[in-house]
């Protein structure tokens, strides 16, 4: 039996990036909040201390700083006609465990997301008409629009320091920033990092081009940042282990570098580590959260009561614990009908290698350090007679030069024996990656629900993910890695290998952890889980944050955003606890 | 049944990490300050304190004169540096199987097992550690059947040969496909070229020296946008400039 926890006001479901921006808010409002988090505390010091975090085998390669799969996984397959088997280890995507969350392991890349991304559906319609629409495609608008959101991106941008060149500063166009950005009401908190020497010639190509880079918003700070909660963070080195690692330097924004150090000192804030939430608990009517149940490290099973509930576990696993919990009408792939685990959707990546003479020395690096062109984004480009929907980023990223996963090779070099070696010794230093980072839609055969024969160490059905991408995201890609190769070929002296994302989605190589969708917000209870203040429609005193709530996924790093609608959903929140129901009345 | 305690004004204590952690991390600190050269070994392997320095700690000693054969094909030694053998591979990639890595500790390993997609990834039954030991049996077989001699025993040209038929998965390995094997043994290979000294590969910086990777240094402030200059500094390990003294223990 569950041992009965005296209740608190507000209870955290894990305690990463959102749930550290949920308590900061509302601890501030003055309500007693407690986060709940299965991974391990980690901090700064010791865990992130540049003689232990730099470490590409031990954190990258054997991947000790994300969730490991052994108690809970989730089962894979292309469609619905297949039987998904478990993901055995991590590949793909890679989400954390422990407190920080991904938000420790992330590279920084910290974009907004387009005001025309937020009002897809009705964009697309006006511009090229409903027909331009596939068959099983579930576009749809997100229920908030760019404006909405603005406070509180610039709030997200000054909590972590980004660095950055504003390209529109309320609606008057910025030299050498992103000329297709959004409207900002000022300039990033920092000047961009410095420049290395790929970026350098990525930028130059891209001009000979013809498009418009600019550098990447990043969350490594180019130089001392003294955050508006009074945080300090310490000026990037370039040691070029963030992503896929701690920051050991207090250089890239995460909740252990930005949040933490002010709110664990609140006495209405407390947190526990090793517990895995398995059940939000209802009342009878079904319509109430009562709580959470959470089995802690030893098995032992407690119930904590809570006068309100917020889901801040990373996206599948939000979903995966509203369908545990039987919290909202399942989707039903048959029908369409249902809502909880539909458009689930992802992202679709492409490279462009580009093999040159200069020394670039790769090592020296940051998670956010890039130039980009936004030319191919979003809806920033005439998508008439390419007919498809979405888009993406171009950019350079100069993350790091780890050795084992970070280095190109020639397209006929030999794959092992004196060749390779050759090619090795020849290719690291003088090599670099153009990425694209595309846009994926929502579509009715992509979803999440329970799988009927595997289970977590909790007895529980593990969740099950359907999905593979569709013709609208290759052609989209394909003319995106098109456009790159145009970059790579403006690059002097260089030769270059494309690789363009082929055939049926697959779970093995990594490609971004960016996975969206299963708990989306919306207007319309039908086609959405949450209203457009992340509060359920189904049990009003329950939140979701994250990207589990992205209705289809842009063509950018998600944090930004996800950031921004936690900081507009805390607002909410404020609103409800002060007079409890629903935000939005249908 | 006790209550749990909560953190709070960051009052936790020692008692919040799980055991593992606290003594991979006493582990970790012991292991980097305290054992010599000869005693990198020694030390993961108390019960073998016996044996030979260079002595296996997973494989047999057939197995580890198949593993120095092969990946000296797969990373020669030549003109442009050091080989596997040289750069201490096979001891690295023995540790690494007699790790959490080797016994699949963190993989999903329930039942039931059935053949999937290549989409669906790894769906063996098998840990790393049991993939080399069913594998390099049935090569051994393989190897006697087809030239009279094991592995070890044959030419360069006709090693490659057999390398070349597990990559192209035209081997028949019993419970093993002969393309996942070579796939983990070349992944292993590069890892214990490339990763840092301190798992006991990547020798005297072997791997490093052939591509001019410096090392996980801290600060590179000064030099990002010297564009165009070699970077000079000596070779640096996660233990130091020395990192055959001392040891990072499991991975």
């Amino acid at each position: 039996m569950a041992t009965r926890l005296p209740p608190v006001d507000v209870v955290l479901v894990g305690f990463g990036w959102t749930a550290a921006i949920i308590a900061q808010e509302l601890t501030d409002a003055g309500v007693q909040v407690l986060a709940l988090e299965r991974g391990e505390f980690r901090d700064t010091v010791p865990d992130f201390a540049t003689d232990i975090i730099q470490d590409e085998l031990r954190y990258a390669v054997r991947k000790q700083i994300f969730e490991s799969p052994e108690r809970e996984t989730l089962t894979f397959r292309n469609s619905a006609d297949q039987t998904a088997l478990p993901m055995r280890h991590l590949g793909s995507f890679l989400p954390a465990a422990g407190v920080g969350g991904a938000g420790v392991h992330w590279n920084g890349q910290c974009w907004r997301f387009l005001p025309s991304d937020f009002e897809i559906r009705s964009q697309v319609e006006q511009r090229y008409g409903k027909k331009f629409i596939p068959e099983g495609m579930n576009l749809q608008d997100w229920g908030v629009t760019y404006d909405d959101l603005e406070p509180h991106y610039d709030k997200f941008e000054y909590l972590c320091g980004v660095s950055g060149k504003a390209g529109n500063l309320g609606g008057a166009k910025q030299a050498g920033g992103n000329p297709f950005e959004g409207a900002r009401r000022r300039e990033y908190p920092l000047p961009p990092l410095k420049r290395s020497a790929s970026t350098v010639l990525f930028d130059k190509a891209a001009r000979e081009a013809g498009f418009d880079p600019f550098p990447c918003p990043a969350a490594n700070a180019s130089k001392p940042y003294r955050n508006p909660l009074g945080v300090q963070m310490g000026q990037c080195t370039y040691c070029g282990y963030c992503e896929w690692f701690g920051c050991g330097n207090y250089s890239k924004a995460s909740p252990q570098t930005t949040i933490l150090p002010v709110l664990l000192k609140k006495d209405n804030f407390s947190f526990r580590t090793r517990c895995n939430v398995t059940r939000v608990n209802t009342d009878g009517s079904g319509k109430v959260a009562t709580g959470v149940t959470y089995v802690d490290v030893d098995g032992n099973e407690f119930e904590q009561p809570a006068g309100m509930v917020v889901l801040c576990a990373f996206a599948q696993h939000n979903v995966h614990l509203l369908l545990l919990s039987k919290i909202g009408t399942p989707y039903d792939p048959q029908t369409g009908q249902g809502v909880v685990g539909r458009n689930y959707a992802y992202q679709i990546t492409s490279s462009v290698d580009v093999f040159q003479k200069e020394i670039l020395n790769p090592f020296m690096g940051a998670g956010a350090l890039g130039q980009a062109v936004d030319n191919f984004n979003g809806d920033n480009f005439d998508h008439g007679p390419l007919g498809f929907i979405g888009g993406g980023y171009i950019a350079l990223w100069n993350t790091g030069g780890r050795p084992i996963l970070q280095h190109q090779l020639p397209k006929d070099a030999p794959k092992w024996g004196a060749g390779w070696k050759k090619a090795m010794h020849e290719n690291y230093l003088t090599s670099a990656s153009i990425a694209t980072h595309g846009s994926v839609m929502s579509y009715r055969s992509n979803y999440l629900d329970l799988d009927p024969t595997w289970r977590d160490d909790y007895g529980n059905p593990l969740l099950r993910l359907t999905f593979d991408f569709q013709p609208n995201e290759h052609t989209m890609s394909d003319y995106l890695t098109d456009q790159a190769t145009k970059i790579a070929q403006a690059i002097p002296g260089a030769t270059h290998h494309a690789k363009k994302r082929e055939g049926h989605y697959s779970i093995v190589p990594y490609q971004t952890t960016h996975n969206t969708g299963g708990a989306v917000m919306g207007n319309d209870p039908a086609t959405s889980v949450v209203n457009r203040y992340l509060q359920s429609w189904d049990v009003p005193n329950l939140f979701v944050m994250g990207s589990s709530v992205f209705p289809q996924n842009a063509g950018y790093n998600p944090t930004g955003t996800v950031g921004a609608l936690t900081f507009w959903a805390a607002e909410a929140m404020k609103r409800y606890l002060k007079n409890p129901g629903p935000l939005v009345t249908t | 049944m006790s209550m749990p305690a909560d953190g709070r004004k960051g009052s936790r204590s020692i008692a919040d990490e799980t055991s593992a952690d606290a003594s991979r991390r006493a582990f970790l600190k012991t292991i980097a300050v305290l054992v010599p050269a000869v005693g990198v070994l020694g030390s993961c392997r108390a019960a073998h304190s016996s044996a030979r320095a260079d002595a296996p700690v997973y494989f047999s000693e057939a197995e580890k004169s198949f593993v120095d054969a092969a990946t000296q094909r797969l990373i020669p030694a030549d003109a442009l540096g050091a080989g596997a053998n040289e750069a201490g591979i096979t001891q690295f990639i023995d540790l690494q199987l007699a790790s959490a890595y080797g016994r699949a500790e963190r993989w999903y390993m329930q039942g039931p097992w059935p053949t999937g997609t290549d989409q669906q990834g790894f769906q063996l039954k098998f840990t790393p550690a049991q993939i080399y030991r069913e594998a390099i049996a049935g090569i051994g077989k393989h190897c006697t059947q087809q030239y009279g001699k094991p592995f070890a025993q044959l030419t360069a040209a006709q090693q490659d040969e057999v390398l070349h038929a597990l990559e192209d998965d035209k081997i028949k390995l019993t419970n093993v496909p002969a393309k996942s094997f070579f796939a983990l043994l070349w992944q292993n290979t590069q890892e214990g070229y490339l990763a840092d000294p301190a798992y006991g590969g990547n020798r005297d910086f072997a791997g490093w020296k052939l591509i001019g990777f410096p090392g996980p240094r801290y600060n590179y402030v000064e030099e990002i946008d010297r564009f165009g200059q070699p970077y000079t500094q000596p070779f640096v390990s996660l233990v130091g400039r020395h990192p055959d003294a001392r040891s990072r223990g499991e991975s």
